[in-house]
């Protein structure tokens, strides 16, 4: 490298060599103030995938810490949520339930709603929550909603336990539809990470959000097929429903563990669609806001 | 300039006062804000000019149109009085916060070290907040494996390893969290202030690893209230005031400035104050806040400290004045009375001989806590005023350990400090 400096003589060439010289690997950054949308940099995220680990397992390690009841909660949840609706929705109401014992029907569907109701909460409060990170370190900001929706994972494997207990108790038989369980979580946490974007970026801002979620949640809820099915809408309107990308989920999640018919071929697309967009607008619209997160929060 | 590690151009950062201050806005303002703004917009351009933030009067620049240079294996040493942009300038540096104008340019791997045991979880034990700290800190899981035994020895905490912090002493908590970040390996090292935590001989031993981390060629800025340590670590000194750099250069220089300014401030003539009720036989000349020990001027004021204040005047009348009552009043920034120390609080009587003079108010702990304060100072006789003078003068106290026990009083928050038992 020296000798090419000497050789060639080259301003721009030699100020590059001695660049290269100072640090040999890692490029200059630049701190300046960025205007308008800017890219993801998911790069940066990956190379920051250990403390993307370190914060999910630090959330699992933390969230039952001095309960009485531990990760039981984990299942508590759904269990409870079953055992209401179907006393009053299965045997009060005679709500439909596709042919299938009401709650096992239900329970299905509890499973992957807790995963993400709660996953939403979470992220939605885990930048005002992790304010003493973001006003002192550097790191992609991302990780932290991130890794909360990530932890809940944990919680669903104990609760999907459990339905699969239930489905042996009801003498229902997988079949090998169950191999799209992992796909269908992974479409209801790409709804909840994306919807957690959103909001927790905007809570930074305005914690009106903190008192929003709990309602937002709740109406969700309803406007999914949880404690009944979507079979009540007729073709092409259920379609249409499933932009609702939980509607998807939980219809998915009952196709592949009940076996209820018709296959949610077209509900599926329509659901992963929403939720993509949902995600990446999301996460631009993080990345917009997060320069201003150390200042504001 | 090809071995500037740390460049910085035209670095400016403004703060709404709002936003610094009220935290967050609600969505009602905001939602109002977006009806009213194209109507401002309209005015504005009908006025033909466009408002810049630099004139609105609801912002400071907390840092202005900085211009400066680190070179590889420089230890800087960032001084200045209480927000004169200190803070700000290690956030923007380690990317916390943006600039609002120009830009800074960083080359080699960076850690920022702002704060001891950020991110350490109560419930955690000191052997799962070793790692998560770790890497919340920039360390890769295999470097905390390496250096994990290193880092416990250095705590010297080895036998609460797997205990969770919540049940640590403070002195135990900041010791785990200080030997993490001290073995951090970065080529460029932001440190804000952490060492003045611990006791003093933990102190010592953070001071001690933090010389070896500037020896081994590593770049490292560095923002301290403590000169001492400034003067024994850095090589090169910034005084920093009003958001502007007015000094870069060896730090005993820096230091020498900035303490001069701060001295100029304290012992600014009060006797050529025109602002004051009386002063025709009675004037107050200077304050002075001295070390018992030497009876020298206190370079600093820290909490704790034995002080004693001195008093100096001069008597214009010809007779000597009996039974005069002299007092300083103290109080904080935004003008809230904190306390006063007189002569008659505590039964002493006092006579002014023609002349000049001085009486001496002792003060066996300094009991302020860190922060800007200014004095008033008032002498009367047989409740006719002699000479008061409001805003005397001004001083900044440093934080320091008061009670002795590695509590530190949390910053930002002017106030007094008390001695008390607690059973």
């Amino acid at each position: 490298m020296k000798v090419q400096e000497t050789e060639l003589r080259v301003p721009g060439l030699e100020a590059a060599a001695a660049r290269r010289q100072a640090a040999p690997d890692i490029p200059p950054i630049r701190i300046e103030a960025r205007q308008g949308w800017v890219s993801l940099k998911l790069r940066e995220v990956w190379e920051y995938r250990e403390l993307l680990f370190f914060l999910t397992w630090r959330n699992i390690q933390v969230r039952y810490k001095q309960t009485a009841l531990g990760v039981t909660w984990a299942i508590i949840q759904p269990l409870f949520t079953m055992a209401v609706f179907s006393l009053f929705f299965g045997r009060l109401a005679k709500v439909p339930s596709d042919g299938i014992p009401y709650p096992i029907f239900a329970f299905a569907a509890l499973v992957p709603w807790t995963f993400f109701s709660n996953g939403l909460s979470q992220s939605s409060n885990s930048l005002v929550g992790n304010s003493n990170l973001i006003k002192k370190v550097y790191f992609p900001r991302l990780t932290i909603p991130v890794s909360t929706v990530l932890s809940g994972v944990v919680d669903f494997m104990l609760a999907f336990v459990m339905v699969l207990g239930m489905m042996f108790y009801y003498r229902i038989v997988p079949t090998a539809n169950v191999l799209w369980i992992p796909l269908l979580l992974l479409l209801a946490l790409v709804t909840s990470l994306g919807v957690g974007l959103w909001l927790s970026a905007l809570n930074v801002q305005y914690r009106d959000v903190q008192h929003a979620v709990p309602f937002l949640t709740q109406f969700w809820m309803f406007s999914t097929p949880i404690a009944y099915p979507s079979s009540l809408l007729s073709e092409p309107w259920r379609t249409l429903y499933a932009l609702n990308p939980m509607v998807g989920v939980v219809e998915g999640f009952r196709w592949a563990l009940l076996g209820t018919q018709p296959a949610p071929g077209a509900i599926l697309i329509a659901s992963s669609l929403v939720a993509v967009l949902i995600l990446v607008g999301g996460a631009f619209y993080f990345r917009r806001m997060e320069k201003t997160f150390a200042d504001v929060i | 300039m090809s071995d500037a590690v740390i460049r910085m151009e035209g670095l400016g950062k403004v703060f709404r006062i709002g936003a610094r201050h009220e935290g967050y806005k609600t969505l009602r303002d905001t939602l109002s804000n977006a009806c009213t703004a194209p109507f401002r917009r309209i005015r504005t351009t009908l006025q033909g000019s466009r408002i810049q933030p630099s004139t609105d009067e609801n912002t400071i620049w907390a840092l202005k149109d900085l211009s400066c240079e680190v070179k590889r294996g420089e230890v800087v040493g960032i001084i200045g009085r209480n927000g004169a942009g200190k803070s700000t300038l290690l956030k923007i540096l380690s990317r916390i916060t943006e600039p609002t104008v120009g830009f800074a340019e960083i080359r080699g791997r960076v850690r920022s070290l702002l704060e001891v045991g950020t991110g350490f979880h109560q419930e955690l034990t000191g052997r799962e907040n070793v790692y998560l700290n770790g890497a919340i800190l920039g360390m890769k899981k295999s470097e905390t494996d390496r250096k994990f035994d290193e880092i416990v020895a250095f705590s010297e905490i080895e036998k609460f390893i797997d205990t969770p912090v919540k049940h640590y002493s403070s002195g135990m908590y900041l010791r785990l969290a200080f030997a993490v970040a001290a073995h951090l390996e970065p080529e460029i090292l932001l440190v804000d202030e952490v060492l003045a935590v611990g006791d003093a001989a933990f102190r010592n031993k953070c001071v001690g690893k933090m010389g070896e981390v500037a020896q081994k060629g590593r770049t490292v800025i560095f923002v301290s209230h403590n000169m001492g340590v400034i003067q024994s670590l850095c090589n090169t000194g910034i005084l920093l005031e009003d958001g502007k750099i007015t000094f870069k250069g060896p730090t005993q220089q820096a230091v020498m400035k900035y303490l001069g300014s701060v001295e100029q401030l304290r012992t600014k003539p009060i006797e050529t104050r025109q602002d004051r009720i009386g002063g025709n036989t009675f004037r107050f000349k200077r304050v002075h806040f001295l070390n018992p020990e030497t009876m020298a001027p206190w370079r600093t004021l820290v909490s704790g400290q034995r002080v004693i204040v001195r008093l100096e005047y001069e008597c214009l009348s010809s007779q000597t004045l009996e039974d005069v009552g002299i007092g300083i009043a103290f109080h904080t920034a935004n003008n809230i009375h904190l306390f006063a120390c007189r002569n008659r609080a505590v039964g002493v009587t006092l006579k002014v001989h023609p002349g000049e003079g001085y009486t001496d108010c002792i003060i066996p702990k300094w009991p302020l806590k860190a922060g800007r304060y200014s004095y008033h100072l008032y002498a009367d006789r047989r409740d006719t005023p002699l000479d008061y003078v409001t805003d005397a003068g001004s001083l900044d106290v440093e934080a320091n350990d008061y009670y002795g026990t590695g509590y530190l009083p949390a910053p930002g928050q002017p106030g007094v400090l008390i001695d008390y038992a607690w059973e």
